[in-house]
């Protein structure tokens, strides 16, 4: 069913030009500025407005404009945390797939042991040791979520370097570097888009996740899994508070994974 | 089957030993001085190295190292800083609540993930197909935290007798195992919908239906069998990172498991609870991952005859 394949794509990557559209028109979209005080509902969030049309908080900042906003910080965040996950990855999986043997035998028990540790707990107390900040939160969702990707590139890798226009390169006297920049690289360069697109749907989690438990980027930054945590003491009077930012989240993680798994089944077929 | 048998165990081994190396490290770089946090920021000179000199900090990094290890083997994880009680007796009282939810909400993901690929593969290719995969899709996109919430706002709205949060009585369960369970159950129909698929079309299921077995008899009797297997060992596995705490879930529902120790431990950088949670999860894991070997090596003969043949 190429059919079905290709309409995933499609609206997986509607739904996420729709969001990096968002995320960069934020300041002429938001109707209020989402770290101020803009209505008087401290301690008494308001129900949906036509004023906020997805009400206030407890400190009378506007829902919608923060929801808007944290697009910015939940892409930005979401897609460089996939970019230090990914250059992490590739770089020890092509250097175990094409080296093969001692290097191989290491970076794959390395590979190993990572995967026994549990990502979330592992994030956290690296995040809480590291103080959080927009860095470390990136370098430790990329030091946590490496290792698939890894493994991927590594089994793509291996089957090209025993490829013969790549032996016959390496017969001709090509060095190391040249025969994985020229030519391991670009045939392994369509998994790794795949790849990057089912991540950041990961990376996005990881992310709201870590801002949930209070170790996200730290405020006033609006960000949508620290929304969720703030709301949640006002589940019964305001459910609307932990009900939109939540929306927005899944909305972001189901584009990129109807995108990544799109192109995936394009590609399989 | 001997010689297999021993070089998974000590693959085990060593894993576990690597990640223990990787939890001293971090541990190692937390900027808080543990006898500071024991005798409080007042404490004079003495009184720090008398504490440093009982935990053993004052002895080079090495030998704590090992010190640890083998009081590990002997199952002593050593105190927390902030409880003061040992971490293994600690995780052990915990243990329970932990396995309640891990095992229901495995149970609940395993019946509602067969069912949505058994259903999805039977009317392959229909509307129904398609529906399915849109379902399990946005059910392994939804933050878990988030759905929690919402089963929390939903339950306390429309319904009186089921518990917000805490452990008392199974109707607590409700929430927490919901919560948890959707997401695997939506990753495991579509596992099950493609290995169905693919079972299908294998010579040994076209055989039957060619002798006159109906297409679902044939997908129930035969395909089933094959498409199971690799179903139960990412059930195994996971279930396996259940038992060792969910941290998201048991925050939003106030749940006394071995999740919410290891979010506390983090949050009051109690070190040698958070290097006994890792610890503890990690071990389990391996465990899972030796059953799966096990398990695989009992029904699989080329596995089971190699060292004979």
């Amino acid at each position: 069913m190429k059919s079905r394949a290709n309409a995933m794509e499609l609206i997986g990557a509607t739904m996420v030009a729709s969001l990096v559209l968002v995320a960069v028109l934020a300041p002429m979209l938001a109707p209020h500025d989402p770290t101020r005080a803009v209505a008087n509902s401290f301690g008494d969030p308001w129900a949906p407005s036509w004023r906020f049309p997805l009400g206030t908080d407890a400190l009378g900042r506007d829902v919608l404009s923060r929801i808007i906003f944290g697009a910015q910080i939940s892409l930005e965040v979401g897609i460089a945390a996939m970019a230090v996950t990914m250059t992490i990855g590739v770089a020890i999986g092509l250097s175990a797939g094409f080296f093969g043997g001692t290097v191989d035998f290491v970076l794959m028990r390395f590979t190993d042991v990572m995967l026994t540790l549990p990502g979330l707990l592992l994030a956290m107390a690296l995040v809480s040791v590291l103080g959080p900040s927009l860095l470390s939160i990136l370098i430790v969702i990329g030091i946590v979520s490496w290792t698939s990707i890894a493994r991927v590139v590594r089994a793509e890798a291996l089957s090209m370097s025993q490829r013969d226009f790549v032996m016959a390169a390496r017969a001709l006297g090509a060095p190391p570097q040249r025969l994985i920049v020229q030519h391991v690289l670009p045939n392994v360069a369509p998994t790794i888009i795949v790849m990057a697109a089912l991540g950041t749907s990961g990376t996005l989690l990881l992310d709201a996740a870590l801002s949930f438990l209070g170790l996200g980027v730290p405020p006033p930054t609006p960000s949508w899994g620290r929304m969720i945590e703030e709301a949640t003491i006002y589940f019964r009077v305001a459910p609307w508070l932990a009900t939109f930012p939540g929306l927005a989240i899944f909305y972001a993680v189901l584009g990129f994974n109807l995108l990544g798994y799109g192109v995936l089944r394009r590609r399989a077929r | 089957m001997v010689a297999y048998l021993i070089r998974r165990v000590s693959f085990g081994a060593f894993v576990l030993l690597g990640t223990s190396l990787i939890t001293f490290a971090i541990a190692f770089m937390v900027p808080a001085d543990p006898a500071v946090a024991m005798a409080g920021a007042k404490a004079d000179p003495h009184t720090l190295a008398t504490i440093r000199h009982q935990l053993h900090l004052d002895e080079p990094l090495y030998v704590q190292y090992g010190d640890y290890l083998v009081r590990a083997l002997h199952g002593d994880l050593g105190r927390s800083y902030i409880r003061r009680e040992s971490v293994t007796r600690l995780i052990v009282s915990r243990f329970p609540a932990t396995a309640l939810l891990a095992v229901s909400a495995m149970v609940l993901s395993l019946i509602l993930g067969i069912a949505m690929g058994l259903v999805a593969a039977a009317y392959r290719d229909t509307a129904i197909d398609n529906a399915q995969l849109i379902v399990s899709l946005a059910m392994v996109s939804m933050p878990v935290f988030w759905l929690g919430t919402m089963l929390l706002i939903a339950a306390s709205a429309f319904t009186r007798g089921i518990p917000l949060g805490g452990l008392a009585g199974w109707k607590s369960l409700i929430l927490p195992t919901i919560t948890l369970a959707l997401g695997s159950a939506g990753y495991y129909s579509r596992i099950l919908h493609t290995n169905l698929s693919d079972a299908m079309e294998q010579e040994y299921v076209r055989t039957a239906i060619g002798k006159g077995l109906s297409r679902t008899r044939a997908m129930i009797k035969h395909a089933m069998a094959n498409a199971l297997l690799p179903l139960v060992t990412l059930a195994g596995l996971d279930l396996a990172g259940l038992l060792s705490g969910v941290v998201l879930t048991e925050t939003v529902f106030n749940w006394p498991g071995i999740g919410r120790l290891a979010y506390e431990a983090i949050f009051s950088l109690d070190i040698p609870l958070i290097m006994g949670t890792v610890l503890f999860s990690a071990f389990l894991i391996v465990l899972a991952n030796l059953a799966v070997d096990l398990m695989y090596a009992y029904l699989d003969p080329r596995i089971r005859l190699e060292e004979i043949g």
